[in-house]
C-alpha cells in the first residue's frame, strides 16, 4: 500500500484556517497525553492555564504584559521569514536591545533627573540600534559572503547571552546578585496602574506602553508588507529570488535592511521588557521569547494581525505555564504545536491518496542475460 | 560478463517488442492518455509524433516505469508486465533517454553509468569499470571519456552517455524523448546513424518528436497523438507527407507560413563589442563577441545548447558580469544591475519561465506588474496602488488570452503556454526599445507558437529591436532578418536572411569550417 | 595545567561532536538538511540517562539514546520526504520539540548518579610518544568507537557502491530514480542514521564524557556546532573529525583555564568566579561563526558546494505529456 500526495489546484479558504486550528488542538491533546504519561494531570493543567491567564482583569493584564515582547519579536520573525530569511536570532537581538536600553540608564551618560520624556526615547533608540546591529552581523555575512544565517544567528544568541551575563554578574551587578539595580522611575514605561488615581479600575494593572509599541509596529509592518513597494520586493524575494533578481531587485541590500529592521524590532522588545515590566536587567530576562516568536510567526503565516493574536495566546502559555509541573511543559507544547502546523500545512497543500500496490511483475519478464 | 554481450534475440522471438493496449492515465485536471494503443516491432525505428501536451511523454514514461497507468495492458516480447519502477522496466530490457538528462553533473561518466547497477556489488573498482565503458563506447562508435565529469561535457556528449547507460544495462528497446532538440543538424545525423546500427543488431527504437521532417527521414513507422488520443497508429512513413502528418497532429493543415513584412531597420539599439564572460562553472562562455541589433530588426542567434547563448542574454540584461562594452541606445550598460537595464527600456523573455520569469506562488497580478511596480500608476510614492495593479492585470489577461480563473490565481497553476503568455504580456506591453527573447516558444503548442511569432513580428514592425535566441533553427530562419551563428562563445558566421543556408549554418554551429565545407 | 590531560579531555569532548556531525553528513549527503540535531542530542541524552538510572545498565542507556534520536529523525524524515515540508522549519520544530520533551522527561533527574560506560587504556598504543597518552589513555569506550566511525564513514561514502548511490541522491535524485534507486527509501535510512548518531552523541555526554543530567545545559548548543562543522568540513568525515576534536579541545581549554592562577607570570584574568569568564564562554560560538565563514568562502572558491539537491524535496516529475 502506498500513500501518494497530489497537489491541490487551489485550497479553499476555510481549509487553511481550519487546519491551523486543528493542528493546535491536536498538539494540545498530544501534549496532554504526555503530561499524563509523566504523572501530571493534563485537564487540571490546561484549566489552570486558562484561569491563570484570562480568569480576571488582573491576570489578563499580566498576560498582555507577557504578550508584548512576543508581539514585537513575532513581528521581527514574520518580517524576515516572509523573505525566507531565517532569523533565528530574535532571542539574541532581544537581549542586545535590553542591554542597550539598560546601558542608557546605568552608564551615567545622562545626568540625574533627566525627565522620562528624554530618557525613554533614548532607551528606545538604543535598544533598537543594539538589536539592529546584532541583526546586521548575520545579514552582512549572508549578503556578502553567502554564509548560512541560521547558524550565525543561533551562535550570536549564545554570545548575546554571555554578554548579558558578563554585565549583570560584573560591572552592573547589584551587590553581587545576578541583576542590576532597579531603574529610576524616569526609566519606567508608563503603565495603566499609574493612572489609578484618575481611573480606579486601573489599579494594579501592569499593562504598559510597550503594548502600544507592539500594536503600532504590527500596523506598520502590515502596511509595509501588504501595501508598499518594499513589501512587494520582500514577498517576491521570498517566493523566488531568481525572479526577483530578474526583475531588477537588489537582493543583497534587502537582506541587510530586512535583517536590520528585524533586529531593531526584537531590540525594541528587549527595551520594552526592561523598561516596562522588569525595570532592571537580569540574567534570565527572557524565557525564550525569541524562540517562541518563531513559532508565533509560523502559526500566523507571517501576517502581522495574526501575530498579535497568537502572541496573546502564547503569552498566556508562558505566564501560566511557569506553575505547571513538570517544568518543561510550555516549551514542549510549543514544539508540538509547530510540528503539528507543519503537518497540517501539508494536508492543506496536498490531497492524500492511498493506493494499493500492483502485484509485482511476473517472473517471465526476464532480464536479457543471467545476472 | 555484462548484459550487452548477450545475443540480441532468438529467431523465434515474438515480432512485437512492445504491445500496449488501452492505456489510460490522468493527472489533476488533465487526461494525458485516453485509451491509447501502441505497438513497436522488433528491429524498427518508430516515431511518436504530436505537439506539446499531446500525451507522448506520458505514454513513454509509463513504458519506462516512471508512471503507472490507471488502466491498460502492456506486453514486452509477448509477456504481460507491470512496472512498479524504472528498475522493472530496465530489467525487462527497456531503456529511456529523457529530454532532460538524468545525469549527476558532479560525477564522472563511469560513475553515472554504474549508478543503479547490481554489480559491482559493494566495492567500486574505478579502473576496471572505466575500461569497460571505454570498450562499450568504441563498439558502438561513440567517442566519450569515461573519466570526464558530466558538467564538462557538451550536450551531445552527455546524450551519448545516456545512451551508453542504457546499452550497458542490456537495453533491447531504446526510447528517446525529443533527442534532437539539443543537437545541431550534423550531430542529429550522427545520432540517427547510431540508432540504425542498433536496429541492425535487432534492437528496437522509439523516438518522440514534434518535428515532421525528422520523422519522415528516420522512422519506419509513426504513431500520431493529439490531446491524449491516437490519431494514427503505426503509419508507415513511406508515402506519407508532411501535410498528412500535420493534419493528424493538429486536426487541420497547419504549416506555418507567416510572411515577414520588409522593414527598414533604424539606428543601432544594441551594440555588443568585444564581450567576454564566464559561465557558472568559471569557464569562458563568451569570447570576444561583437554584434549589433537595429530598431525594427530581428537578429537570430543560431547555436547548439551550451555554446554561450544563455550567457549572452544574461550579460545584456544585467544578470551576469562581463568584460567589454555593451551599449543600449548609446549608453553603456555592461555590468550595470538588472534594474538599470530595465530602466533603459529593455524587455527580457527568459529561458526559464517558471523560476526566473515568474514567481510561482504570487498572483497573476503580482507577476504582471513585476517590471512596473516602481513607477506610477502602479506605484504611489512608496506605496502601491493595488486597485490600479489589478485593473492593469485584468486588461492584460484579456488581451493576451491568459487562461486562468482570475487575476488572483497563483502563477504556478498556469500551463506552460499560459505562463509564457503572461511573460509576453508583461514584457511586450511596455513597447520596449529592445527585446531579448530566449526560447520564446519552448514547450508551446502549434497555435501558441504561431501567436508568439505574430507578436514578435508586429513588435518588429513597430520598431522594436529584437535579439532572438532559440534552439529551433526553423524558428530562427522564419523570423530573423539576420542570423549570427555562435559556436563555443564566438560569433563564427553571420547571414542576412536571404542568404541563409541550413547546411552552412548547421556546419558552423558544430564548429565546422565554412571554407572546408565546399 | 597538564597539557596532555587537557588535550585528552578535548578528544573526549570532541567525540560527542564527531557522532553528531558524522550523522549530519550522512543526512545532508543524501540531500536532507537536518536542523533538529540539537533536539535529537538532548533526547538521546535524557533517554540514555534515564534508562541507565532505571536499569542500572549504561549500555541499555546508549541503546535507548540511539533509539530516541532515531525516532525523532523518523518524524523529520516523514515530514520532509513524504509530506515535502520545508526542511528548515521541520528541523527547527524538532529542536523545539526535542528540547521541550527532554526537559519534561528529565524532570527530577538532575542530581541522580547513574551507571556510566567503562573507560579503557589501550595497551601498546597509549605508550606512543606524545599522541599515545592523549588519544589512548583512560578514554571512554565511546571515544574509541568515535575513532573507528570516522574512517568507516569516509570509506562508505567515497569507495563503495552504496556510497555512490548516497552521493547521487543528494546531488541529482532524478538520475538515481531513473536508475531504479529508491530515493525515498535511502533518504529515510540516512536521515534516521543521522538521528541515531545524534542520539548517540547525546547519550555520550550524559553517560560517558560529562556524566550527569543538567537540564537544558546538557547539550548547550553542541548540536548546532555540529551542523556548522559539517559546512566547514565541506561534507567530508575526516575533515569534520579534525574540526570536532579541535572544538573539543577549545571547550576543555575554556573550562580548565579558569582554574589556573597565573599565565606566564601574569595573573589570570579568566579565573573562575570572575565575570570575565563569560568572554571565554563565548569563544566556541564565535569560533563556529568563523569556521562557517571560512567554509563558505572555500566552497565558493573551489566550487565544491553543498550536495546540489540539499534542502529540496524530491518529487518524481508530476506533470507529463
Amino acid at each position: 500500500m502506498t500513500i501518494r500526495l497530489e497537489p491541490r489546484i487551489a485550497a479553499p479558504r476555510w481549509l487553511s484556517a481550519a487546519a491551523t486550528i486543528g493542528a493546535v488542538v491536536v498538539a494540545l491533546v498530544i501534549s496532554g497525553a504526555i503530561i499524563g504519561f509523566v504523572g501530571g494531570d493534563p485537564i487540571r493543567s490546561y484549566l489552570h492555564i486558562l484561569n491563570a491567564s484570562f480568569g480576571s482583569i488582573g491576570v489578563l493584564s499580566d498576560t498582555l504584559v507577557k504578550a508584548t515582547p512576543l508581539i514585537l519579536t513575532g513581528l521581527a520573525c514574520a518580517l524576515a521569514f516572509r523573505m525566507r530569511l531565517w532569523n533565528i536570532g530574535a532571542e539574541g537581538q532581544f537581549l542586545l536591545g535590553a542591554w542597550g536600553a539598560t546601558a542608557v540608564v546605568l552608564s551615567g551618560v545622562l545626568p540625574k533627573g533627566t525627565p522620562a520624556v528624554v530618557v525613554l526615547p533614548l532607551m528606545m533608540a538604543a535598544g533598537m540600534l543594539a538589536g539592529a546591529i546584532w541583526g546586521l552581523i548575520p545579514g552582512v555575512l549572508r549578503a556578502r559572503l553567502g554564509v548560512n544565517e541560521i547558524i550565525t544567528t543561533l551562535m550570536l544568541n549564545y554570545v548575546a547571552l554571555f554578554w548579558i551575563q558578563f554585565w549583570v554578574f560584573g560591572p552592573w551587578s547589584e551587590s553581587g546578585f545576578q541583576q542590576t539595580k532597579t531603574f529610576p522611575p524616569e526609566a519606567w514605561l508608563p503603565r495603566l496602574s499609574d493612572f489609578a488615581t484618575t481611573v480606579p479600575a486601573f489599579g494594579g494593572l501592569t499593562v504598559h506602553l510597550g503594548l502600544i509599541f507592539g500594536l503600532v509596529a504590527a500596523g506598520i509592518v502590515w502596511l509595509i508588507l501588504e501595501r508598499s513597494r518594499w513589501g512587494y520586493e520582500i514577498r517576491l524575494i521570498g517566493d523566488s529570488p531568481r525572479a526577483a533578481r530578474y526583475a531588477g531587485i537588489d537582493i543583497a541590500r534587502n537582506l541587510i535592511v530586512v535583517f536590520a529592521v528585524s533586529g531593531a524590532l526584537a531590540g525594541l522588545a528587549g527595551m520594552s521588557e526592561v523598561a516596562g515590566s522588569v525595570h532592571r536587567l537580569q540574567d534570565r530576562i527572557s524565557p525564550g521569547y525569541g524562540f517562541t516568536a518563531i513559532i508565533i510567526a509560523y502559526l500566523a503565516k507571517f501576517h502581522p494581525g495574526r501575530v498579535v493574536v497568537a502572541s496573546i495566546l502564547f503569552g498566556a502559555l508562558i505566564l501560566a505555564g511557569r506553575e505547571i509541573q513538570p517544568s518543561g511543559v510550555p516549551a514542549m507544547i510549543q514544539g508540538i504545536i509547530l510540528f503539528a502546523l507543519i503537518v497540517s500545512d501539508t494536508l492543506v497543500r496536498y490531497r492524500v491518496r492511498i493506493e494499493r500496490t500492483p502485484p509485482p511483475a511476473p517472473a517471465t519478464a526476464e532480464p536479457a542475460v543471467p545476472g | 560478463m555484462t548484459a550487452i554481450d548477450a545475443p540480441a534475440l532468438a529467431i523465434d522471438a515474438p515480432a512485437l517488442a512492445i504491445d500496449a493496449r488501452g492505456i489510460v492515465k490522468s493527472f489533476p485536471g488533465v487526461l494525458a492518455n485516453d485509451h491509447v494503443d501502441f505497438d513497436l516491432r522488433r528491429g524498427e525505428v518508430h516515431a511518436l509524433l504530436g505537439e506539446n501536451g499531446a500525451g507522448k511523454s506520458t505514454l513513454m514514461n509509463i513504458l519506462a516505469g516512471l508512471y503507472r497507468p490507471d488502466e491498460g495492458e502492456i506486453r514486452i516480447d509477448g509477456e504481460p508486465v507491470t512496472f512498479g519502477s524504472p528498475r522493472d522496466a530496465i530489467a525487462a530490457g527497456l531503456g529511456m533517454v529523457h529530454q532532460h538528462f538524468t545525469l549527476v553533473p558532479s560525477q564522472t561518466v563511469t560513475e553515472n553509468i554504474l549508478l543503479g547497477l547490481d554489480r559491482p556489488r559493494f566495492l567500486l573498482h574505478e579502473r576496471r569499470s572505466e575500461a569497460e565503458v571505454a570498450a562499450l563506447a568504441e563498439r558502438f562508435g561513440m567517442r566519450v571519456d569515461p573519466r570526464a565529469r558530466i558538467w564538462q561535457l557538451s550536450v551531445g556528449e552527455q546524450q551519448r552517455v545516456e545512451i551508453l547507460k542504457m546499452l550497458y544495462r542490456g537495453a533491447r528497446i531504446l526510447i528517446m524523448d525529443e533527442p534532437t532538440a539539443v543537437l545541431a543538424p550534423q550531430e542529429a545525423d550522427e545520432l540517427f546513424e547510431t540508432l540504425r546500427s542498433m536496429t541492425r543488431e535487432g534492437r528496437s527504437v522509439v523516438f518522440i518528436s514534434h518535428k515532421l521532417g525528422e520523422v519522415l527521414a528516420i522512422a519506419d513507422r509513426v504513431t500520431v497523438m493529439r490531446r491524449g488520443v491516437v490519431t494514427a497508429a503505426g503509419l508507415p512513413t513511406a508515402g506519407a507527407t508532411r501535410a498528412d502528418l500535420a493534419r493528424l497532429m493538429v486536426g487541420r493543415s497547419v504549416l506555418e507560413t507567416i510572411d515577414r513584412v520588409p522593414v527598414t531597420p533604424g539606428s543601432i539599439v544594441l551594440a555588443v563589442e568585444g564581450v567576454s564572460a564566464r559561465n557558472d562553472r568559471g569557464l569562458p562562455a563568451l569570447r570576444d563577441v561583437s554584434l549589433d541589433v537595429r530598431a525594427g530588426e530581428i537578429v537570430g542567434i543560431a547555436a547548439v545548447a551550451g555554446n554561450g547563448q544563455s550567457e549572452l542574454a544574461e550579460v545584456i540584461t544585467g544578470l551576469r558580469p562581463c568584460t567589454g562594452a555593451i551599449r543600449i541606445a548609446g549608453e553603456e550598460v555592461a555590468n550595470e544591475s538588472a534594474g538599470t537595464v530595465i530602466a533603459r527600456g529593455v524587455a527580457h523573455i527568459p529561458e526559464d519561465r517558471s523560476t526566473v520569469g515568474s514567481a510561482p506562488n504570487l498572483s497573476l497580478t503580482d507577476n504582471l506588474i513585476m517590471k512596473r511596480y516602481r513607477e506610477a500608476p502602479v506605484a504611489r510614492g512608496w506605496l502601491m496602488d493595488e486597485a490600479t495593479a489589478r485593473t492593469i492585470a485584468g486588461t492584460l489577461k484579456e488581451s493576451y488570452a491568459i487562461a486562468a480563473p482570475s487575476v488572483d490565481t497563483q502563477a504556478r497553476l498556469l500551463s506552460g503556454g499560459n505562463l509564457q503568455r503572461l511573460i509576453l504580456a508583461r514584457e511586450i506591453e511596455t513597447k520596449p526599445g529592445l527585446l531579448i527573447a530566449v526560447q520564446p516558444t519552448r514547450g508551446l503548442d502549434v497555435g501558441a507558437i504561431e501567436s508568439v511569432h505574430r507578436l514578435l513580428l508586429s513588435l518588429r514592425e513597430h520598431g522594436t529591436a529584437i535579439l532572438l535566441i532559440s534552439e529551433e533553427l526553423d524558428e530562427i530562419l522564419a523570423l530573423s532578418d539576420r542570423i549570427d551563428v555562435v559556436y563555443e562563445g564566438r560569433v563564427v558566421g553571420t547571414f542576412p536572411s536571404a542568404e541563409a543556408d541550413v547546411g552552412r549554418i548547421g556546419l558552423l554551429m558544430t564548429g565546422g569550417d565554412e571554407e572546408a565545407a565546399s | 595545567m597538564d597539557l596532555t590531560l587537557v588535550l585528552a579531555a578535548g578528544i573526549a569532548a570532541g567525540t560527542v561532536l564527531v557522532f553528531a556531525a558524522v550523522g549530519e553528513i550522512f543526512a545532508e549527503r543524501a540531500g536532507v538538511l537536518n536542523l533538529g540535531v540539537e533536539g535529537m542530542m538532548l533526547m538521546g541524552a535524557v533517554a540514555g540517562f534515564s534508562t541507565s538510572a532505571a536499569t542500572g545498565n549504561a549500555w541499555l542507556g546508549v541503546l535507548a539514546g540511539m533509539i530516541a534520536g532515531g525516532l525523532l529523525a523518523l518524524l523529520h524524515a516523514v515530514v520532509t520526504i513524504h509530506l515535502r515540508a520545508d526542511q528548515v522549519v521541520s528541523g527547527l520544530a524538532l529542536t523545539f520539540l526535542g528540547t521541550g520533551l527532554a526537559r519534561v522527561l528529565g524532570e527530577g533527574l538532575t542530581n541522580r548518579v547513574v551507571a556510566t560506560l567503562p573507560r579503557l587504556t589501550v595497551p601498546v598504543l597509549s605508550d606512543v610518544p606524545i599522541a599515545g597518552p592523549i588519544l589512548f589513555r583512560d578514554q571512554s569506550i565511546l571515544t574509541y568507537v568515535g575513532f573507528i566511525v570516522v574512517p568507516i564513514a569516509w570509506f562508505w561514502i567515497e569507495r563503495t557502491r552504496p556510497g555512490l548511490h548516497l552521493r547521487a541522491i543528494g546531488e541529482y535524485p532524478a538520475a538515481a530514480d531513473a536508475q531504479g534507486i529508491g530515493v525515498y527509501r535511502l533518504r529515510y535510512a540516512y536521515v534516521i542514521l543521522g538521528g541515531v548518531l545524534a542520539g548517540l552523541g547525546g547519550a555520550a555526554i550524559t553517560l560517558a564524557i560529562s556524566p550527569g543530567w543538567f537540564g537544558d545545559q546538557t547539550v548547550n548548543g553542541r548540536g548546532w556546532i555540529a551542523v556548522g562543522l559539517v559546512i566547514f568540513a565541506r561534507w567530508n568525515p575526516i575533515r569534520v573529525a579534525i574540526g570536532a576534536y579541535l572544538f573539543g579541545a577549545i571547550f576543555r581549554f575554556i573550562l580548565d583555564i579558569q582554574g589556573v592562577h597565573s599565565i606566564l607570570g601574569i595573573e589570570n584574568p579568566f579565573l573562575a568566579g570572575r565575570s570575565s569568564t563569560f568572554f571565554l564562554e563565548m569563544l566556541p560560538y564565535l569560533f563556529v561563526i568563523a569556521v562557517v565563514i571560512l567554509g563558505s568562502r572555500a566552497a565558493t572558491r573551489q566550487r565544491i558546494g553543498a550536495p546540489a539537491a540539499l534542502g529540496t524535496p524530491y518529487v518524481r516529475g508530476e506533470r507529463g505529456a
